[in-house]
């Protein structure tokens, strides 16, 4: 327990559909920080948000004591460099640096081919192969791994960073009618994503399924 | 125990450098392990089969990929130069400014040198610069990382180097000094710093590749 958290403050920017701002919801979480949410109107972003992110005026954001931290991958970090209960990071550098560098390759790679996919209404095949080339890295990884989560026995910052992966991916499928990630082609990836939903500190944090589909539908529509 | 280190990299590639800059200021002996991309070796395609690129760290047969994993890689595991802030709120700044450097400005000076200094390209790098502008500006220090260089700093390596060697390949402006007076005296320290002077790869050859890559025929 940190000596000073009875005074910190702690508000994060958010938009509840989102997988970013998910990943920080599941790190607080996870960490037992009590935080305000400001559910943010992306369409009428507020002075506050523009005021503590000029440069990309997205969310999520993170105030803490009234210093603002962006981007939700640096957010999580800094959320256990500050409250080190329940570690996010491995400790070993080696295996930081994996950590670091699968969460960066989601990001870069995977969930901008998945991406990609739906919002070119599947109707190229180049990147349906990208999208599920990408995929592959992911599920030999887990198959490597042999274990039940990409940090081992507990979730650690990969699968966190993996969330999109594990549930909006699937009701975006769901919404379009378009199905990439089946049980016989990424066994490994459709068992990892079952487990890492029905986490605790992950289940109270996902958005309702059915305000995602309803998204979904109304901004990609029948593929 | 002897620490074996290795570098797989070409001379050429900022991101490579951003490595042999860390490497430096941390003094690491380190063997430099040239590659031709052209015809990669199977140790790197062994080490990095995810992205197959450079730079690839191998630190006692362990190997480590992308730039700015590496750097923080080697902050941790070699004590000396810091290199990231020890405070978590200035460290989260540190890596928020990284990653702009390679999600927006980046990209931006790339699609204005290769399309020859395009206006709404060059308009485009220029919104990035300003950022950086800015942030200097606030600072009010000698680099980003203050009196000394930081992640910051070291991430920026290709705005201090490659931006010049490319407008004197190419006749073109990217960086005009009157418009960006911080970033342009930050370059000048910046490629003066010792660690950073020992790093870089000779500049003509930065020129004529540019030149060859990007020049009109």
């Amino acid at each position: 327990m940190r000596s000073s958290e009875m005074a910190d403050e702690v508000t994060l920017y958010a938009d509840g559909r989102s997988p970013f701002v998910c990943r920080v919801k599941i790190a607080l979480n996870m960490k037992g920080i009590k935080y305000k949410n400001m559910e943010e109107d992306l369409q009428n972003k507020s002075g506050a948000l523009l005021n503590y992110n000029p440069v990309h005026k997205k969310v999520p954001v993170l105030v803490h004591n009234g210093n603002p931290i962006l981007e939700s991958l640096v957010i999580v970090e800094y959320l256990d460099n500050v409250w080190e209960r329940v570690p996010i990071l491995p400790q070993d550098p080696y295996e930081k640096a994996a950590a670091r560098f699968w969460a960066k390759f989601i990001d870069d790679k995977c969930i901008p081919a998945l991406y990609k996919v739906f919002s070119s209404k599947g109707e190229e095949e180049q990147v349906i192969t990208e999208a599920c080339e990408q995929l592959q890295i992911l599920e030999d990884e887990l198959e490597l791994k042999g274990k039940k989560f990409f940090g081992g026995d507990n979730i650690n910052l990969v699968d966190i960073a993996a969330d999109f992966i594990a549930y909006w991916l699937q009701l975006l499928e769901e919404a379009t009618e378009m199905k990439l990630v089946t049980r016989s082609k990424f066994p490994k990836i459709t068992e990892w994503a079952e487990g890492f939903v029905n986490c605790q500190v992950v289940k109270e944090m996902l958005p309702p399924r059915a305000i995602m589909l309803a998204y979904y539908k109304n901004r990609f529509g029948k593929i | 125990m002897a620490d074996e280190v290795k570098l797989h990299g070409v001379t050429g590639s900022p991101y490579v450098c951003r490595a042999v800059i860390a490497l430096n200021l941390k003094e690491i002996k380190y063997e430099f392990v040239a590659e031709d991309l052209s015809n990669k070796s199977a140790d790197l395609l062994k080490y990095n089969p995810v992205y197959k690129k450079v730079p690839v760290l191998v630190h006692n047969g362990n190997p480590i990929s992308e730039s700015l994993v590496i750097v923080e890689y080697i902050d941790e595991v070699w004590k000396g130069v810091p290199i990231l802030p020890q405070d978590a709120y200035e460290k989260a700044q540190a890596r928020f400014w990284a990653k702009f450097m390679d999600d927006k400005c980046f990209p931006a000076v790339f699609k204005a040198v290769s399309s020859h200094g395009e206006e709404q390209a060059v308009g485009e790098a220029h919104e990035a610069f300003q950022f950086l502008e800015n942030e200097l500006k606030v600072k009010g220090s000698k680099y980003f990382g203050g009196d000394n260089i930081n992640l910051v700093d070291i991430s920026a390596t290709f705005v201090a180097f490659w931006v010049g060697a490319a407008e004197e390949a190419l006749g073109i402006e990217l960086l005009p000094k009157d418009k960006f007076p911080k970033l342009t005296e930050w370059s000048d320290n910046y490629v003066n710093c010792q660690a950073v002077k020992d790093s870089l790869p000779p500049r003509e050859n930065i020129v004529a590749f540019f030149k060859k890559r990007f020049g009109k025929a």
